[in-house]
């Protein structure tokens, strides 16, 4: 990565930046003024926790083909269902897992 | 047609002209509301998305939030290049104009404050990364025990002691990369800040997802004057040279979002009492 030709404009979208670093500031920097409309900044800020703990470099998770904002059903309603199928596919698989391990177990 | 105003930043005025094909949120481009010689950046947007009901379902959105933050972002940074704004924060929606002059007059004295001490300053980010899945490897076949290579461990069919161990090293190689790209970080933020004018650190990016692209150990930001800002670019990327197994990332510049702290939270407008 080079640099020397960065000053001074800013990098254009895109560029540089990923969406956590954006997010970072625009959701949890800057100055914090009540406007006509009030919007419960809690809700703010729990999404940024939210986003704190699964954005890393979305870029990265992007080329990894992950597309966490369809995954994470905090984030998008459309994920649940996800959710829910995958839930269940993981109890499924813990259950058969654990069944014949008791099988074995309770075997004299 | 109804309205909202949505408020980007406030700022000095300035000569040079905003990019003509500039747009903010929503689409709108966004224009400029002078009042006592302070202004304020500002655009319209519906109010099906910006009252207080759909706004609060569109930020738990995350396609809506991305597209909204980065053209916040976009005009930000448009203002950036012309001027030194104060960023206010994503969503910041009055009912009309008259509603943002009342409130830039209430805050008059904390802008003006505010802009005099961040005058032609930018904000660098710099974060640092310890490459953990590129170390991994190579610091595992330097940690296998001499006791284990007569026995020509089948990597396939492990025992569950052979598993956990492989497990721990590789949790020790991960935390030693770490510690060394701790201790970098430390060391280039012991230069960085004393260059700058202005540090403030922030909780490192949650590599949950990308532990391919290794694990965020440190994230700052940097107030430094636009002016020494090559300066500031070529310290860290000095930095970068020596430095296998950590990555360095700067991003910027930035308008001052991390700097703008001293601007208090707004209290209710209650006349204060004395003790």
């Amino acid at each position: 990565m080079t640099m020397s030709s960065r000053l001074p404009e800013p990098y254009g979208q895109g560029s540089g930046a990923n969406l956590a670093d954006i997010l970072e500031r625009v959701l949890d920097k800057g100055i914090v003024i009540a406007g006509d409309i009030r919007i419960n900044l809690l809700d703010i800020e729990l999404l940024t926790i939210k986003l704190r703990l699964i954005v890393a470099s979305v870029d990265k998770a992007k080329e990894m083909g992950i597309d966490w904002w369809e995954d994470d059903p905090a984030l998008s309603s459309r994920a649940h269902r996800n959710e829910l199928a995958r839930e269940n596919a993981e109890l499924r698989e813990r259950l058969a897992q654990l069944e014949p391990t008791r099988g074995e177990e309770e075997a004299p | 047609m109804t309205g909202l105003r949505y408020v980007y930043a406030v700022c000095r005025p300035f000569r040079s002209a905003l990019q003509a094909q500039l747009s903010g949120v929503a689409g709108a481009p966004p224009k400029q509301l002078t009042h006592h010689g302070l202004i304020a950046v500002v655009s319209t947007v519906p109010e099906a998305d910006f009252a207080e009901e759909p706004l609060r379902a569109h930020l738990e959105d995350l396609d809506w939030l991305t597209a909204t933050a980065r053209a916040h972002q976009q005009v930000i940074d448009a203002l950036t290049v012309v001027t030194t704004p104060l960023p206010l924060r994503l969503a910041t929606v009055f009912r009309d104009d008259s509603g943002v002059r009342s409130m830039m007059e209430a805050r008059e004295e904390d802008f003006r404050r505010v802009l005099d001490r961040l005058e032609g300053r930018v904000e660098w980010g710099v974060k640092v990364y310890a490459e953990t899945e590129r170390a991994g490897p190579t610091e595992r076949a330097g940690l296998t025990e001499p006791a284990e290579t007569g026995g020509g461990p089948e990597p396939k069919a492990v025992s569950g002691r052979d598993y956990l161990r492989r497990r721990r090293m590789q949790t020790q190689a991960r935390e030693d990369v770490w510690h060394r790209a701790a201790a970098f970080a430390g060391r280039l933020h012991e230069t960085l800040s004393s260059f700058a004018e202005e540090s403030r650190l922030h909780a490192p990016q949650n590599s949950a997802l990308s532990r391919a692209s290794g694990q965020n150990v440190f994230n700052a930001a940097y107030l430094v004057p636009r002016a020494d800002s090559e300066e500031f670019v070529e310290l860290v990327d000095q930095a970068k040279d020596d430095a296998p197994g950590i990555r360095v990332e700067l991003t910027g510049p930035w308008a001052a979002y991390s700097f703008t702290g001293e601007f208090a939270e707004e209290e209710p407008d209650e006349p204060e009492v004395g003790p």
